[in-house]
């Protein structure tokens, strides 16, 4: 039993935006294709939460002892935005979560870390990136919003690290100051003068350690936001074009910091016992990690589709296009759309999120053990019975639910208008009133089936009021769900 | 324990209204110095000679300061009163139990809000962040819920229904139309309410009440002393408050298509008042339209109409003004507008009007007079679908044989 990768999950989120609306605004070529865009109600923190819900989901999946948490956009500075995410997840206070913020390349720390860490104890690394640059800019146009998650543990590896290496070097290729939006680039060639030798240094000793050749390599992932230095290393490294990963760049874009798990995720889902793998990043010189699979990847491939869990290429081709540019912009700050003539919502209460922390991030309600009936939000007394403190928590977040009744709020505050409302009656008992998200107001009627999903719903006085809201999910058979929901696999193991 | 309530031992003496809407030149002050003045005359009385007072405001004063400080009350027992939409009503049902117990002789309960200062077009409730996981529906849209529920269950189609809304609306702004008081005195066309841009599910603007600032009052004594007052008292027949558990919103059991606290408060009032058929008994109903299809659940719930038939009722005239059951003859929240701690009072004042026939020709009901009915019921409800409080009271012009 090998020490490595035990599961993974990649989130994408629902809305893409067609390149060509970017260009048809300005007046301008734009190029093709599309790329994610993180919804108005999502930020790098809940965009990790669900990546890393759907690598817990699988079937056998250890509990993390240890959760790292990297993104260039962090949602706070200071206060620890992993802690968020291990709340969410509903990971013991054991656990410990932290953060590897603020450049592209602490994701590869994290992956790093967490390998190393995951040779003592299930660590779980979770990287997130919401790119937005400037307006009309080939960032906003080629990067993508995204998130992966790695669960290293001392055994069952499907993929274990046979060898890595690092070739730093300091040369201002990208780079921003905190508080803007988007990053500023040296002129492009020099960004391939300086990447090229690092990377090149990187494979090598990578192989080398490992006692590998480039021949030896089955599957070779190329990350990195300068996509020029990319587009090279992938001509130049001596590995045939059939073993380099698939770009879904033009669908996607570039997931920057977790571009490189991207690729991995991908590339596990495809491979075979048995195959030699090299991650490899640039940023502010470069980094390769050299992988190898194990007998265990097959079984833990079925868990996966048995999960319900979705593929980065399943992933990749779903989405929703039809995202007007003018909303993109107004997500990202662009452009200050009127809002609803409401008044601002405040900020929630330090205490009352305190005291409630089960059921604000982990949607934990409370099931009355004499007589079974499941409150949300959890409450002392039963409404069945009034059986009082007689209470289980019970964690619905993983929960699939039905669409009792619904509105649509053209009225409310909403920093995306119209608010769609439903209560939603949750499978095995217990009904809540709240928010749809990711959801076509048109395409919900009673009896549509929903899952939760982490979100933030304002940000008022600096605080991020992060909840769940709940989005649609399609159940046709041979429908894989885009979004798909973790099964209640983690949960029956910690019962 | 028991609901055993008052029947005919308080009677109304006198009652006063402002008129309701967009009263910019009217101050909180204002509306109380209004309502409380024309209620004092009509019972031919002072404020003086009044012992005790119950002000109903949700959010637009606090404490019996609101009160005594602009009418100079001298030392008088105030009580300020909440129970969201149904706050008007509740303060009248406290004034009565006062004079009921004799802890006083007369009791006056003034209902009131300033809603329009607030710089917004609707309601914007008062500060409930707590952990931040409240959802913030709008009232509109929680309402709104009804609608898909309803059609679903009854068979109704979408389009059916929204026609049945949008009578809802045409009647009461056909009824606001002739009063005087109201917020919106002009009919609307069925075309232009139903083309109305949409607030929340299937509701246009004209599916909602009016956002208006106003007040009303009511004195009340016991019923052997009424006569002192005036030659046509009203008497209380039945006086029902329920403030339900919150069942609906967390219990998949409950549907949307009703409102609980409604059928017990009813059942209660009923019980109280002697009513066994209400859609017989009953000249009017002043219910609370906070919405159109809270008008149309809440005929089922009250009793005026079986299950599943409210939409057909509606359809068929029963409770235009001169149908079967006049429902909302002052033109309704939607029309008369809704200053939530003056509605339960302005209701009770139409019918002071209607039942001793003192409304304007135009708009006087026939089921009262040769019509041989004199009782009236006036409804309010709180909250929302699933989570509300509700009131209903019973009165009438006679007193029980």
């Amino acid at each position: 039993m090998a020490a490595g990768i035990v599961s993974w999950g990649v989130y994408l989120p629902y809305w893409r935006l067609d390149r060509g609306a970017i260009g048809a605004a300005f007046g301008t070529s734009s190029g093709k294709g599309t790329r994610a865009v993180a919804s108005y109600d999502e930020d790098t923190t809940t965009l990790g939460v669900e990546a890393a819900r759907r690598a817990l989901a699988v079937a056998g999946a250890p509990v993390p002892a240890d959760l790292y948490f990297s993104t260039p956009a962090p949602a706070y500075l200071d206060k620890t935005n992993a802690t968020t995410i291990h709340a969410a997840l509903g990971l013991p206070p054991t656990a410990g979560a932290y953060d590897l913020c603020g450049s592209v390349r602490s994701g590869w720390a994290t992956l790093n870390l967490s390998a190393l860490s995951g040779e003592q104890r299930p660590a779980m690394a979770v990287i997130a990136d919401l790119r937005t640059g400037l307006a009309g800019g080939a960032e906003e146009s080629q990067a993508g919003d995204g998130a992966v998650a790695f669960v290293f543990a001392p055994e069952g590896g499907v993929a274990e690290v046979i060898g890595q290496a690092s070739a730093t070097d300091e040369f201002l290729e990208r780079w921003r100051v905190p508080g803007e939006t988007a990053s500023r680039q040296w002129e492009d060639r020099f960004g391939e003068e300086a990447y090229l030798p690092a990377a090149r240094a990187a494979f090598d000793d990578a192989l080398e350690e490992a006692g590998l050749e480039a021949g030896d390599v089955d599957h070779l992932v190329i990350a990195g936001l300068h996509s020029r230095a990319v587009g090279s290393l992938r001509k130049e490294l001596s590995v045939t074009a059939e073993r380099l990963a698939p770009d879904y760049g033009p669908r996607i874009g570039n997931l920057g910091a977790a571009q490189a798990g991207l690729g991995l995720a991908d590339v596990l889902e495809r491979a075979t016992p048995g195959q030699v793998v090299v991650v490899l990043e640039l940023a502010d010189g470069a980094d390769a990690m050299v992988l190898r699979t194990t007998d265990d990847l097959v079984a833990v491939q079925e868990a996966r589709r048995q999960s319900g869990g979705p593929s980065v290429a399943e992933l990749a081709d779903g989405g929703r296009s039809d995202l007007p540019y003018a909303v993109f912009l107004t997500w990202r700050g662009h452009l200050r759309r009127e809002p609803p003539r409401r008044p601002d919502p405040e900020r929630p209460d330090a205490p009352a999120m305190l005291r409630n922390e089960g059921w604000k991030f982990g949607f934990s309600a409370s099931r009355c053990e004499a007589c079974g009936f499941v409150h949300l939000p959890p409450t002392r007394v039963c409404l069945s019975c009034r059986a009082v403190d007689k209470m289980t928590p019970l964690r619905l977040a993983d929960a699939r639910g039905t669409v009792a009744t619904f509105t649509v709020d053209r009225l409310a505050f909403s920093l995306s208008p119209p608010m769609v409302g439903a209560v939603i009656d949750f499978d095995g008992g217990g009904r809540y009133r709240g928010e749809m998200t990711d959801v076509d107001p048109a395409a919900v009627s009673i009896g549509t089936r929903v899952a939760m999903t982490f979100r933030r719903l304002y940000t008022a006085e600096g605080v991020h009021n992060y909840f769940w809201k709940a989005r649609p999910v399609s159940e046709g058979a041979g429908a894989p769900d885009e979004h798909a929901a973790p099964a209640d696999a983690r949960k029956k193991e910690r019962a | 324990m028991a609901s055993r309530g008052i029947r005919d031992r308080v009677a109304i003496v006198g009652m006063g209204c402002t008129p309701f809407g967009e009263l910019w030149d009217k101050s909180v002050d204002d509306l109380l110095t209004d309502a409380t003045v024309e209620c004092v005359a009509s019972a031919g009385i002072s404020l003086d000679d009044v012992d005790a007072f119950w002000l109903g405001t949700m959010g637009s004063g606090l404490s019996g300061l609101t009160l005594t400080k602009p009418m100079k009350l001298d030392y008088k027992p105030v009580t300020h009163v909440e129970n969201f939409c149904a706050t008007g009503s509740e303060a009248f049902r406290n004034a009565c139990y006062a004079v009921a117990s004799g802890a006083y002789d007369v009791a006056m309960a003034v209902g009131m809000e300033k809603l329009k200062d607030s710089g917004y077009s609707g309601l914007t409730g008062i500060r409930q962040v707590g952990d931040g996981t409240l959802a913030g529906l709008s009232s509109p849209a929680v309402f709104s819920l009804l609608v898909p529920a309803y059609a679903h269950k009854y068979g109704v189609d979408p389009d059916e229904l929204k026609s049945v809304l949008t009578r809802i609306a045409w009647k009461n702004h056909r009824n606001g139309a002739v009063n005087p008081r109201a917020q919106f005195q002009k009919e609307v066309s069925m075309e232009k309410i139903a083309a109305s841009p949409l607030v929340a599910g299937q509701l246009g603007v004209f599916d909602c009440s009016g956002v208006s600032d106003g007040a009303a009052a009511v004195v009340v004594c016991r019923t052997e002393d009424a006569h002192r007052y005036t030659d046509t008292p009203l008497y209380v027949k039945g006086l029902s408050f329920v403030a339900g558990p919150g069942a609906g919103i967390i219990d998949p059991e409950y549907d949307y298509t009703s409102f609980e606290e409604v059928v017990r408060s009813a059942a209660d009032a009923y019980q109280q008042a002697g009513i066994t058929d209400p859609r017989a008994q009953l000249a009017m109903a002043e219910v609370h339209d906070c919405f159109t299809p809270t008008e149309l659940v809440l005929m089922e719930d009250l009793g005026f109409a079986e299950r599943g038939t409210a939409w057909k009722e509606v359809l068929a005239g029963t409770f235009d003004r001169d149908g079967e059951l006049p429902v909302n003859p002052d033109g309704g929240l939607k029309s008369f507008g809704h200053p939530i701690g003056a509605s339960g009072l302005r209701m009770l004042f139409e019918c002071w009007l209607q039942l001793r026939q003192q409304a304007p020709p135009e708009r006087q009901i026939a089921t009262v007079g040769e019509g041989g009915r004199t009782l009236g019921l006036t409804h309010n409800l709180g909250g929302g679908p699933g989570e509300c409080v509700s009131f209903v009271g019973v009165v009438g012009s006679e007193p029980t044989d």
